[in-house]
């Protein structure tokens, strides 16, 4: 396609209808997950593989969609979220997945399901709970309990392939905007929908582009906030590998609704594969006309540059984000000036989070009203989840705000786990969301309906959307302890409290972790918690504190054993642990003599051990190793 | 050797050329700078300050700042323990030690005289679906164990010395 013809609604069409003649050649679709986690399990060898062994049974393999023979399409996806049972394999049009497929596996799904129309029944996910095997997403709860609305074309096109995104309606939301609807429709679409940014704040996206359309021009940028950094939080690098081009679309929109003619995307440099298929995005975006000096012929140009971060979680923080584009230390900045008035290179910004501009094409298709009725009152939509922890099905989750906690772990995440992955029916103790400026949700959380302001009434945050689930074996001073050093390590230093105050906390906390405080360290670390809270200048040092905060307020009484008591309930802080064994307990049947790395435990086969608390270094090999629980912390 | 000194630079001029010699593009430039040379050397550093027309300081500021830039050379395996809080609290920390200990290495001392192996951690990979996870340059390891991991350190020395014979 020669890049000076602009885009406009025939070309979508006639994009649509070439796409459809070429697949209408495919007899079967194999879809490979194709994201980070399944990946890293082999699923690229597996594609190797399914070329390999079809090509053996002279069964015809398109791997482009150009060809003029009948064949078996075999494709990509970006991440399905499933990531603990991956790598993912789906057939379609029977809409089977196979769950941890192996290279050995695959003929025999060639055989079965592409050749004939059969099912391999040892492939398909089990559920914990009835045994019985689900054939495809409509029947593995993991899924079925969901709705993937943002998520819905995520694991099923080829995020490669523009045409694919067109031939679903991309890009009809942005044609809508740039041909048919004034810039100021667009902002009272997306204010009327109600759609609030995923990135952390909630700030309502509609009235953030808003304040930026009535600032002068010309000059003006969208940016796009890929720099996720949360730990535990993989929401956005889903969205960027999985359909690259709804954050594109996203970004045209919002380019039309302000009126900016240069936008970047900034992703973290930890993302490789998000890079790339966002670069990959952004060039067939160009080739194809959707992206330049005329889009959709409307007289308006966008210019969209993808920029990989350089590890620095406070860039985030989108006056941080802006100054490491522009070539500086990734320092945040005083605001006001927000940056709607002065943001990149002093020019009138907008800087939206990948999730939310991933929504907003999806809202204009469907219309803003419609949109709103999903979720919560105050707060509409869907919002995805990275569920991780101590829960049996790990991954990338959506669902609409005002789901309870419990729906989730229990539904969705198939229960909590303990140490070894086995189900723990009443294993539950709390959930961290919001990484680490986020908080608890302890138990008594468990029925509430979560949205923005539900969460924020008891401490806690949507934030980036990171849900780690914690067994009853988490020691909640630990888990503090862990969200400080994160922020300790990436606070910038710019502010006083925020550098040193981290640091002084993150101390007070080691004494409470080694025995060496007192009731009046805890006190010290409210105050100083406090203090942070109040002397920094960005969401960083501002959220710091959080994580401490939220454990003190729902396990004070766990603080309060570590101090008073010098004991760690959970058994995990090393300085308050001395392992012994139980001698009537002991079968004396050496499992843990010849785990342990240091040969601190000693004893005769068939007689009780013991362990040498001058050797032990806790790490624990003994307590997983004995099987009479006879070692005890 | 004056010649290799030179063609040391012309890499550099090669980068700075591609970007533009623009200023604002400094962070693009010390990312592809560092991927020729696995770390950021002094000289090139203040070469490229000279170049785009800004102080040695802004360049190392920004170096120093971002903690994907590394001033001392690294080595040629990056183990990268995954530290995210799913990592953390499927016990990452343990195959960190264990990494540490195989190798003979320490925070402090990251990277092995020999410069085949620098062990760093990394805040969160994103592939918390697997965690524990370990990279190694670039290849994603998920749920991990100690003995998992320093299999995989075994398996890169034996792959290596028998290259090296």
């Amino acid at each position: 396609m020669p890049a000076e013809r602009p885009a406009d609604k025939e070309f979508l069409e006639k994009t649509a209808s070439d796409y459809e003649k070429r697949s209408a050649r495919v007899t079967k679709r194999v879809i490979l997950c194709a994201g980070t986690g399944c990946v890293a399990n082999g699923s690229l060898k597996l594609y190797d593989e399914f070329l390999r062994v079809l090509a053996e049974k002279k069964i015809h393999a398109i791997v482009e969609l150009k060809e003029e023979k009948e064949g078996v399409f075999v494709s990509k996806s970006g991440c399905q979220g499933f990531c603990q049972m991956g790598p993912l394999v789906t057939i379609l049009p029977e809409n089977i997945m196979y769950t941890k497929v192996a290279v050995p596996d695959v003929a025999e799904i060639v055989e079965k399901s592409v050749a004939a129309s059969g099912v391999v029944d040892r492939l398909l996910y089990k559920d914990p709970a009835t045994g019985a095997h689900c054939k495809g997403t409509a029947e593995i709860p993991f899924y079925a309990k969901q709705h993937r609305f943002v998520l819905r074309d995520c694991g099923t096109i080829d995020p490669e392939d523009l045409s694919e995104y067109i031939h679903k309606r991309g890009y009809e939301a942005a044609r809508m905007a740039y041909c048919d609807m004034t810039p100021a429709q667009v902002c009272s679409d997306m204010l009327k929908s109600g759609l609030r940014g995923r990135g952390g704040g909630g700030f309502p996206a509609g009235r953030k582009w808003e304040l930026t359309r009535v600032q002068p021009g010309p000059k003006k940028y969208v940016i796009c906030n890929g720099d996720e950094g949360d730990p535990g939080a993989f929401m956005d690098r889903s969205v960027m590998e999985g359909n690259p081009h709804s954050v594109i679309e996203g970004m045209l929109i919002c380019a039309r609704a302000v009126g900016a003619d240069e936008g970047y995307v900034y992703v973290r440099t930890e993302y490789p594969l998000a890079v790339k298929r966002m670069r990959k995005a952004v060039a067939d975006g160009e080739a194809a006309g959707v992206l330049g000096d005329n889009v959709f012929g409307s007289g308006q140009g966008f210019k969209l540059h993808v920029m990989e971060g350089a590890g620095a979680f406070v860039c985030g923080e989108e006056t941080a984000l802006m100054a490491s584009i522009e070539g500086k230390r990734g320092m945040p900045n005083p605001k006001p000036p927000f940056p709607a008035q002065s943001g990149l290179w002093g020019k009138p910004t907008v800087i939206n989070n990948v999730e939310t501009l991933a929504t907003v094409p999806l809202i204009l298709l469907m219309g803003a009203g419609e949109y709103a009725k999903m979720g919560t009152k105050g707060s509409p939509g869907t919002k995805n989840f990275a569920l991780t922890g101590h829960v049996a099905n790990t991954g990338l989750i959506e669902v609409p705000f005002g789901t309870t906690l419990r729906q989730i772990v229990n539904d969705i995440a198939g229960g909590v786990t303990d140490d070894k992955g086995k189900i723990w029916p009443d294993g539950f103790k709390a959930v961290q969301i919001g990484g680490p400026s986020g908080g608890c949700l302890t138990a008594e959380h468990l029925d509430m309906p979560m949205d923005f302001d539900s969460l924020k009434s008891i401490g806690a945050m949507v934030g980036s959307g990171g849900l780690v689930v914690m067994n009853k074996n988490t020691c909640m001073v630990g888990i503090a302890r862990y969200f400080m050093q994160f922020t300790q390590n990436e606070s910038c230093g710019k502010c006083v409290l925020c550098r040193e105050g981290t640091r002084q906390m993150l101390a007070l906390l080691d004494d409470i972790m080694e025995g060496r405080a007192t009731w009046e360290t805890v006190e010290l670390l409210k105050k100083l918690a406090l203090a942070v809270q109040k002397g920094s200048l960005c969401g960083l040092g501002k959220t710091a504190p959080n994580p401490v905060l939220s454990t003190l307020r729902y396990f004070e009484d766990e603080y309060r054993a570590h101090v008073e008591q010098k004991r760690c309930p959970a058994g995990r802080c090393k300085a308050l642990v001395s392992y012994s064994i139980d001698a009537a307990a002991c079968k004396g049947c050496t499992l843990c003599a010849r785990q342990c790395p240091v040969n601190a435990i000693t004893g005769e086969r068939g007689k009780p051990h013991s362990i040498d608390a001058a050797k032990c270094i806790k790490c624990g090999a003994c307590i997983s190793a004995c099987k009479f629980k006879a070692v005890k912390a | 050797m004056p010649g290799k000194n030179l063609r040391k630079f012309g890499k550099v001029c090669e980068i700075l050329d591609r970007n533009g010699r623009d200023a604002s593009r400094l962070i693009p430039i010390l990312q592809e700078v560092q991927a020729e040379y696995r770390y950021l050397p002094e000289e090139i550093m203040t070469f490229i300050a000279t170049s785009l027309g800004i102080s040695p300081a802004r360049v190392f500021g920004v170096a120093t700042f971002f903690s994907h830039f590394a001033l001392v050379p690294k080595g040629k395996y990056v183990v990268r323990v995954c530290d995210g809080t799913a990592c953390h609290v499927k016990k990452s920390t343990d195959l960190l030690n264990a990494l540490y200990k195989k190798l003979n290495l320490s925070p402090e001392k990251p990277t092995s005289p020999d410069l085949l192996f620098t062990i760093e951690t990394v805040s969160c990979l994103g592939a918390c679906g697997l965690a524990p996870a370990v990279v190694i340059n670039e290849d994603v390891h998920g749920q991990m164990t100690p003995a998992k991991t320093t299999a995989l350190i075994d398996e890169i020395i034996k792959k290596e010395t028998a290259n090296a014979r």
